[in-house]
């Protein structure tokens, strides 16, 4: 089985986001960059189905030249090749623009499977794999807190609001899995060292077919107005715990006559 | 002519959901608002709708849409957006919602926009404002394609009101194609929730990793019992397995506006202020002074739960005569 992975590559999560106000965008360039942690569980799931049943797992990501440390712990975690999508034209893409993008790759590509993680961990919009799913025509299984693959079946678990349902379908076809579905595995030294030697291939919009009316802010249906800090919450009372603590929240809850 | 507005209307635990009547009243506020409801619904639900301000509900009750995932609903909702040309649709921010617009944005070509916190009509298009990075920083964006726009809404973003109407109701028919059956949902499993729920609830004590271990959320099963609350908690801890998914409240779990939130031994991530920022007054216990939940707290106390916690405990059951 042939499992391609979704994998975006993010500022990292100790970095605090600065946002470029003129160019309505996050600051990407210039700062550290990781594995979204959310793709490292979907890679997690993809490697365990190969080394299950065999097969092969790429990882695609659309992203800046800085994304390759993300890509390289990808392939150390055990992801076989790489696939990074690295274009100007392409920055400022929409949700439906990455999907075009992400879509036009895995078209070539031709997989079994295509694994995302429902929602990224940086903008968290929830509807690429969705998108992605449609245009290629595969059904989408999202959500999904368990996987399980038999033949051309597959089935998952996915997450609902009052517990779960069991879905099932039919390979070709995308699931996102939900956070929490696994512990990803961290690369070990001799993944590292094999990461070094795998291959990592490079497109460009137009190595796609995409026009630069399709893809990057050009082709973007969703147009970013402002972007800015919302108002500050006013400051409220922060005190140290002399031992009244308990005592404080408490006089406080009866000054809003909740007791 | 005023505008038409659709509103995706769901069903959870038997009753139309709240986040479907927030923005239903968003909808009739802005607009002519209508609703489509598709698949099993109990029995009040159109008249419910229509209490919410829905003029309109388009409406099919056959059980393919809740025996196959999203095909159907998509389908049946391109043709009618394709036949009344709604100005805004309006989707939650649930699984069927994100699924759905997303399909949807996919098969008109018309992108969508996603977490929506508000939004206005503006020239012909949408002026929608996302709180993003669990509102850390705050766009506008708007939709430049021709067509319904279509945007998924966090909920409580909006305050549901009634706005009595007696809705027209129009048959839905629903698809048949084996295209549109290939994601069959074979079981629907209710992992059983224990305790009140977050949801409507008028205080929410939460718990994150600072309680150390799962027994220790004992405490705030009392504290929330003492105060008529339900207890939440962060998705560090439900990952661990300490509590169950239904008490996560962030960014991927519920969205809580509760008059009072309680966070002890919560640092305050970007995710888990996603689904309690907007709650009225914040309490907040933490040994950290550094932690950014104290940013957000109308009271915050530095120190250890297990110092804190007990004292509030003996002096709630001292006031209250127990
Ligand atoms: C895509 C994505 C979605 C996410 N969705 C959610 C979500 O929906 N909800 C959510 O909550 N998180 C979510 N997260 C995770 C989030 O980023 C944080 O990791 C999580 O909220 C941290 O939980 P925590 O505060 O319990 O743990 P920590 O961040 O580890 O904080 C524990 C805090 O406890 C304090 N502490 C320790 N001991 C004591 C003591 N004895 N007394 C008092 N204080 C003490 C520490 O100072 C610290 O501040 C998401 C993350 C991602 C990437
Ligand atoms: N730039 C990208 N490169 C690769 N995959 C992506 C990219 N953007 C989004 N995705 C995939 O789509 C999923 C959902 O993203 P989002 O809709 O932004 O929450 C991610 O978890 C990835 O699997």
């Amino acid at each position: 089985m042939n499992i391609i992975v979704c994998a975006k590559v993010i500022p990292a999560s100790s970095v605090i986001i600065e946002l470029d106000p003129a160019a309505k965008t996050m600051v990407r360039k210039g700062v550290p960059h990781e594995l979204d942690p959310a793709a490292a569980s979907a890679l997690e799931e993809a490697l365990r189905l190969t080394e299950k049943q065999g097969g092969t797992v790429t990882v695609l990501t659309m992203g800046i030249a800085d994304a390759v440390i993300g890509i390289r712990s990808a392939l150390a975690m055990g992801a076989h090749s790489a696939i990074h999508v690295l274009d100007d034209a392409v920055a400022g893409s929409d949700t439906l623009g990455t999907a075009k993008i992400l879509a036009a790759v895995i078209k070539k590509e031709n997989p079994d499977l295509v694994l995302c993680a429902s929602e990224s961990s940086d903008s968290y919009s929830g509807i690429v794999a969705g998108q992605l799913a449609w245009l290629l025509g595969i059904p989408a299984l999202t959500f999904a807190k368990e996987i399980a693959v038999d033949g051309k079946k597959v089935t998952i678990k996915r997450q609902s609001l009052t517990g779960y349902d069991v879905c099932e379908s039919e390979l070709p076809a995308l699931i996102a899995v939900a956070s929490g579905i696994n512990e990803p595995r961290y690369p070990q030294l001799k993944g590292i060292m094999a990461a070094k030697k795998k291959e990592i291939k490079k497109y460009t919009a137009a190595d796609l077919g995409l026009g630069a009316d399709q893809v990057g802010a050009a082709g973007a249906k969703e147009k970013v107005l402002s972007i800015g800090r919302p108002p500050a919450r006013a400051a409220g009372k922060i005190v140290n715990d002399e031992g009244e603590g308990g005592k404080q929240i408490a006089d406080f809850l009866a000054e809003l006559k909740v007791i | 002519m005023s505008d038409l507005i659709w509103v995706y209307a769901e069903v959870v635990e038997e009753r139309i959901s709240t986040t479907t009547l927030e923005m239903l009243t968003k909808a009739a506020e802005l607009g002519a608002a209508e609703a489509v409801l598709l698949g099993p619904a109990p029995d009040n639900a159109v008249a419910t709708l229509g209490e919410y301000g829905a003029r309109k509900v388009y409406r099919s009750a056959d059980s393919v849409f809740a025996d196959y995932l999203t095909a159907p609903a998509a389908d049946a909702v391109a043709a009618l957006i394709e036949k009344h040309k709604p100005a805004v649709m309006l989707f939650a921010s649930s699984y069927a919602g994100r699924d759905l617009a997303a399909a949807l944005s996919a098969r008109f070509d018309s992108g969508a926009i996603a977490d929506v916190g508000d939004f206005i009509l503006k020239d012909g298009s949408v002026e929608a404002t996302i709180p993003a990075l669990g509102g850390s920083y705050q766009n506008t964006s708007t939709l430049v394609s021709p067509g319904t726009k279509l945007l998924l809404v966090r909920p409580k973003s909006f305050e549901p009101a009634q706005r009595p109407q007696t809705p027209q109701v129009e048959e839905v028919p629903a698809p048949a194609s084996a295209e549109a059956k290939r994601i069959r949902v074979t079981q629907r499993v209710t992992v059983k929730p224990e305790g009140p729920q977050l949801e409507g609830s008028n205080v929410v004590v939460s718990g994150g990793r600072g309680l150390k271990a799962p027994e220790h959320f004992e405490m705030l099963k009392q504290l929330a019992e003492l105060l008529g609350g339900a207890v939440g908690a962060t998705r560090a801890v439900v990952d661990a397995g300490w509590v169950p998914y239904s008490m996560q409240v962030g960014q991927t779990g519920k969205t809580v506006k509760p008059n009072i939130y309680i966070a002890c031994g919560i640092s305050g991530a970007v995710q888990h202020l996603a689904g309690m920022k907007a709650s009225k007054t914040i309490i907040s216990i933490n040994k950290d002074p550094e932690a950014p939940i104290f940013k957000f707290s109308d009271l915050g106390i530095v120190g250890d739960v297990f110092q804190v916690l007990p004292q509030l405990l003996e002096e709630l059951k001292k006031r209250k005569g127990k």
